[in-house]
């Protein structure tokens, strides 16, 4: 009777608490119970346990059961309940009416990236767009429910306060194991990194064959280490379906592209050009001159880089601005709310997302993304990586190097014939 | 020593009016007289014992009152009434109620949606309480009457609809010794009757199917339907008594000498007598 090593229940895995007391040791009632469990084609996890002491006292376990779909946890459930398992008695979540905009009622539910279900009418709900630090909006029908942001609340909006009929699935309950698992620590610059750029490559061609996007979440080092065109490859081979950045990074892009120099050093020779400190300003200029990125793509005035991949295979992308961002672009949304609002549009769907060299961009993305989404993040500075995982983006994976050998190899990975 | 004390109830309303178990079937019914002419063969045994039989008093509508040992499980003074699976038995218990609130029992009930047919499904052996459980009684049940007395309570699956109470197919002969049908269990349950037991006398399954299983045991003498001549032989063997009579028309409801018969001072087997 040991603690069983887990689960079946991937990222759409149903589980239900129950309850077993009385004499259910020396009655064999509860081997009885989690042999039902296997049998039937569940998993389970004792979540408590005592044993009575003398032999009339009773015993208690509550078990966790697992199931892959909502059929085979109904037969378990049925088949367990005889032996006396039952589910534990959970009420409804409950559920306040928002009295002003733009803020939560008190006591109000916290989310988190982790996978999380409400119970309403008895029923448990998977809770959608599930982001962490939101609240969660009941709909009026009371038959679905959605993270939402403290900004976007409107007077009347139904949320959930406490944490009564809440169930909150941690991060060992995806399936995400079988991804970087080779990985002890989640960060380290002595990794051999071929092995992590393989693996790596596996999991995006995996979520491209799952029909899933790919998200890349770039920093202007990417241009300077010069890149570039390994992101250009990656749009063009179809890896890159979602692309999040800043000003800079389209800026030096665009100057690239334009002048041939990234903050006025010359990608070429490595050295500064004349005049190059203007270039990324005189690049931002003619862009707004000519009416944004997109019509300077269509007037033949940007004529390559990361920004014209993008606008050439529809790449949608969010360039979110900052207080020192020089210009911006006229792409580049300065208001932030508006900013994280297109991301979180954008994020839907993401099932891969590629952070390199951005430390800013990497956190407001983990902040939006749930935790079943696989992130690698790679960044010459370890604390970088470290920071995004402090801030509840455990699912990351690091590679510390810079940007430019990292990403040669992968499109190397990603581009030659796969070795069968 | 105290006198053993037995309650039974006269067959004057007894039939076969519905079919609850694999045994009973309306098409062949039972026969009032041949019934009656054997529960007084065996009431006569009884007393014959030594034991007191008190009588609850027959109802019309209610034709299985007679097995007295589904009424509920006794303990001391205090008396838990059935909460029988099926309607047409749940119509017995304020019966059951009337009587043993009348005989200076304290009367309780298990709470609603828990199901618990007495002592046909509660046995003590020793210190602990058998509990048959899936046909009609409930484990839930079982595990509740263990809070309410502080006793040990081990819950036996019930596997074989022909088997459907746990005196049908266990008996506990003394504390540490009992008869029973092991494929009436699961392994489970031959493993925890095998781990509490330590004398354990298999029925066959001819003889299980007479009932055997079904004996109504005071002091060392053990009253047995007809047709057991091996588990009399065994039960010889280990220094009892048995004694045969033919109980064959309440077998047509499933039922034999322990369903007609309720020890209201403790069964042998019961420690705390």
């Amino acid at each position: 009777m040991s603690q069983s090593v887990l689960p079946p229940a991937g990222p759409n895995g149903l589980t239900e608490d129950v309850e077993i007391q009385g004499h259910i040791v020396d009655s064999l009632l509860l081997p009885k119970v989690l042999d039902e469990i296997l049998t039937h084609g569940g998993n389970y996890v004792i979540k408590d346990i005592r044993i009575g002491k003398r032999q009339a006292d009773p015993s208690y376990a509550r078990i966790e059961v697992r199931a892959p779909n909502q059929a085979i946890l109904d037969e378990v459930l049925d088949s367990i309940h005889d032996h006396g398992a039952v589910p534990v008695t959970v009420q409804d979540c409950q559920v306040v009416d928002a009295d002003m905009e733009g803020a939560f009622p008190e006591g109000f539910y916290s989310t988190t990236n982790f996978r999380t279900q409400v119970r309403l009418g008895g029923e448990w709900i998977e809770v959608e767009d599930q982001e962490m630090d939101c609240g969660i909006l009941i709909d009026p029908e009371g038959g679905a429910a959605r993270c939402i942001p403290m900004t976007d609340v409107k007077r009347g909006d139904r949320i959930v306060v406490g944490r009564q009929g809440l169930r909150v699935f941690p991060s060992d309950t995806s399936a995400r194991q079988n991804l970087f698992e080779f990985m002890a620590s989640p960060v380290s610059s002595e990794k051999p990194k071929g092995v992590t750029v393989r693996e790596i490559a596996q999991a995006m061609r995996r979520t491209r064959e799952a029909g899933d996007k790919l998200l890349a979440v770039l920093g202007p080092a990417v241009v300077h280490t010069g890149s570039v065109e390994h992101i250009c490859a990656l749009i063009r081979h179809g890896y890159l379906s979602v692309l999040f950045a800043g000003n800079a990074l389209a800026t030096h892009d665009i100057e690239q592209s334009l002048y041939g120099t990234s903050l006025g050093i010359s990608l070429d020779r490595g050295l500064p050009a004349e005049e190059g400190h203007e270039h990324h300003l005189r690049a931002i200029n003619t862009i707004r001159r000519a009416g944004g990125i997109r019509a300077a793509v269509d007037r033949g005035l940007l004529r390559s880089g990361i920004m014209y991949e993008c606008i050439r295979h529809n790449v949608p992308f969010v360039l979110a601005g900052s207080i020192r961002d020089d210009g911006p672009l006229p792409e580049v949304i300065t208001d932030t709310l508006v900013a994280q609002r297109r991301m979180r549009e954008l994020i839907h769907g993401v099932g891969f997302a590629l952070m390199i060299a951005t430390a800013l961009h990497a956190i407001a993305t983990g902040n939006l993304l749930p935790a079943w989404v696989k992130v690698a993040c790679v960044d010459i500075n370890p604390a970088t990586v470290t920071k995004l995982t402090d801030r509840g983006s455990v699912q990351t994976v690091g590679v510390v190097t810079d940007a430019e050998p990292f990403l040669r190899a992968l499109v190397h990975e990603l581009t030659q014939p796969k070795s069968v | 020593m105290r006198q053993p004390r037995i309650l039974m109830c006269p067959p004057d309303h007894y039939g076969i009016e519905y079919e609850i178990n694999p045994w009973m079937s309306r098409s062949r019914g039972a026969s009032q007289e041949r019934a009656h002419s054997q529960w007084n063969a065996l009431c006569q045994t009884l007393r014959q014992l030594g034991v007191v039989i008190e009588l609850l008093p027959p109802q019309p509508g209610v034709p299985d009152l007679v097995f007295t040992a589904n009424a509920g499980l006794i303990y001391q003074q205090r008396f838990f009434t059935s909460r029988f699976r099926h309607e047409v038995r749940a119509r017995e218990e304020p019966y059951f109620d009337a009587w043993f609130g009348a005989h200076g029992f304290t009367v309780a009930h298990l709470p609603e949606g828990m199901y618990f047919e007495g002592a046909g499904d509660a046995l003590f052996c020793g210190s602990a309480l058998f509990a048959g459980y899936r046909i009609r009684s409930d484990v839930q049940g079982h595990q509740w009457l263990g809070q309410q007395l502080t006793i040990q309570v081990l819950p036996l699956e019930l596997v074989n609809p022909h088997y459907y109470h746990l005196d049908t197919c266990f008996c506990p002969l003394a504390p540490g010794e009992a008869i029973y049908h092991p494929q009436a269990f699961d392994a489970y349950g031959c493993k925890v009757l095998e781990a509490n037991i330590p004398t354990l006398i298999p029925v066959n399954e001819a003889e299980a199917a007479r009932f055997g299983c079904n004996a109504v045991v005071v002091g060392k003498q053990v009253v047995v339907n007809t047709g057991c001549p091996q588990l009399m032989k065994d039960l010889e063997r280990r220094g009892y008594q048995p004694i045969a009579v033919e109980l064959d028309e309440f077998l047509k409801a499933g039922g034999s000498a322990k369903c007609l018969t309720i020890r209201l001072d403790g069964e042998e087997a019961a420690l705390w007598r």
